[in-house]
């Protein structure tokens, strides 16, 4: 049943697919704005390199996640997803995946290219790969807790935003630290680990949350 | 055997209804009835689990849905406003990732059978979203035939359905009473069923 719901939410969002360009695109953009912006010394670049594409990258995961539970919400599918027998975390657990498939893959092969304008070094690329491979499916399953929660509401993609950038900045922190130490000659083990652990802690109770606040907002 | 136990809902700050019960036992029909806004959404939606009640208690079994979960949506087949029809899909990806999701997967002849059933042969390969609203609403009647589940709770089943259309649901829930299943339909219209147990059970 997983692997059909993974499927199910994987030809979706094919059939679909304007709207996960949108977000591809959102990154690209936001990310090549700043050596414009900036100009094109090599030192700043490299400084501010790994905030940009961390922050760009909770920016362009943000803008999908509506998507997550809000079309099923609309047509009906996800009261009928809740009354499968079977657990809530699982429905929750596999359209994170499909979401993180989706919207956060495209992301991570796309980033060294968009790396290259900043300057960074082949180790530093790899670096960037790697912290956001770790750090996105974060991104994906906490934005489900609040894409979960303000299912319905109005408001709902500027509460989203409020509810789940506060709950982001671990990621940010680890992930653009891990950049950073690689830029600067250090070694990002420790950065990566404590993404690794963020990544494990949030799996086991990030859908658990979501899946709670699903049965509270299809009420 | 589904018990019905001094059910209050209260939606907003109105008491939609208070100390409802009921039973309902193998092979029973219950048809709901009331106004608009009476309340009766709401109760189908207690029933099948989505909503809690202010007060009272749903059993299954004789034990209380609450704690019974996910055991409990394995006996339940619910077919509310909306179909639950995926816009993208064709009618048979519909049909059978429900299935799967569900619990009943559906070989590709299965489902195909049962589409010729509901009289969507021709459009099994057409995405849902060019289908019409009585052809929505057939396809999504066929969840109700391939899953195995005991109790149909049923929200205006018939409407934008066609002569045909109608005839087929009634037969549906005919054979699945006959069958011990249990069904709870709400309706504006008489379902004019040849079912041996019948309960009118009216909101106000």
């Amino acid at each position: 049943m997983f692997g059909w719901l993974v499927w199910r939410d994987l030809i979706l969002a094919w059939r679909r697919r304007a709207d996960v360009l949108a977000t591809l695109f959102f990154f690209i953009i936001v990310v090549s704005l700043f050596p414009l912006g900036i100009g094109p010394e090599r030192e700043t670049l490299r400084t501010i390199a790994p905030g940009v594409v961390w922050v760009a990258a909770l920016l362009a995961s943000m803008l999908s996640l509506g998507r997550i539970f809000g079309n099923d919400y609309q047509d009906g599918t996800l009261e009928q997803l809740l009354l499968t027998p079977q657990p809530a975390y699982l429905v929750v657990l596999a359209k994170v995946l499909a979401h993180w498939i989706v919207s956060e893959v495209p992301l991570v092969v796309i980033a060294p290219v968009l790396g290259l304008q900043y300057g960074l070094s082949q180790n530093g690329l790899a670096i960037v790969v790697v912290s956001l491979l770790l750090g996105t499916p974060v991104l994906s399953v906490i934005g489900s807790v609040g894409a979960a929660l303000t299912l319905g509401l109005r408001a709902g993609n500027v509460l989203v935003a409020i509810l789940v950038l506060p709950l982001y900045i671990p990621v940010l922190i680890f992930g653009s630290g891990a950049v950073q130490a690689s830029v600067t000659g250090s070694s990002p083990q420790a950065w990566l680990l404590l993404l690794g652990a963020t990544l494990i802690v949030s799996l086991v109770f990030a859908p658990w949350a979501a899946s709670a606040a699903l049965r509270i907002s299809v009420e | 055997m589904l018990e019905v136990i001094n059910l209050t809902c209260v939606r907003g700050a109105r008491r939609l209804f208070k100390d409802l019960s009921f039973s309902a036992g193998e092979g029973e029909l219950v048809e709901l009835r009331g106004p608009n806004g009476s309340g009766k959404t709401s109760l189908l939606r207690i029933l099948c689990g989505l909503a809690t009640p202010a007060a009272g208690e749903v059993r299954w079994d004789g034990r209380s849905i609450r704690k019974l979960g996910e055991e409990y949506f394995a006996s339940v087949a619910y077919l509310g406003h909306q179909n639950g029809v995926k816009d993208e899909l064709t009618a048979i990806e519909n049909l059978r990732v429900s299935g799967a999701v569900s619990g009943t997967p559906l070989g590709k002849g299965e489902a195909e059978e049962v589409l010729t059933r509901v009289g969507l042969s021709q459009q099994q390969n057409l995405p849902a979203q060019v289908l019409s609203a009585g052809q929505r609403r057939r396809l999504g009647m066929t969840r109700l035939l391939t899953s195995r589940a005991k109790l149909w709770i049923l929200d205006e089943v018939l409407t934008s359905l066609d002569d045909a259309a109608m005839n087929l649901s009634r037969e549906f829930i005919t054979e699945h009473l006959k069958k011990d299943g249990i069904a709870i339909v709400a309706t504006h219209q008489d379902l004019n069923l040849a079912a041996p147990r019948i309960q009118q059970l009216r909101l106000s």
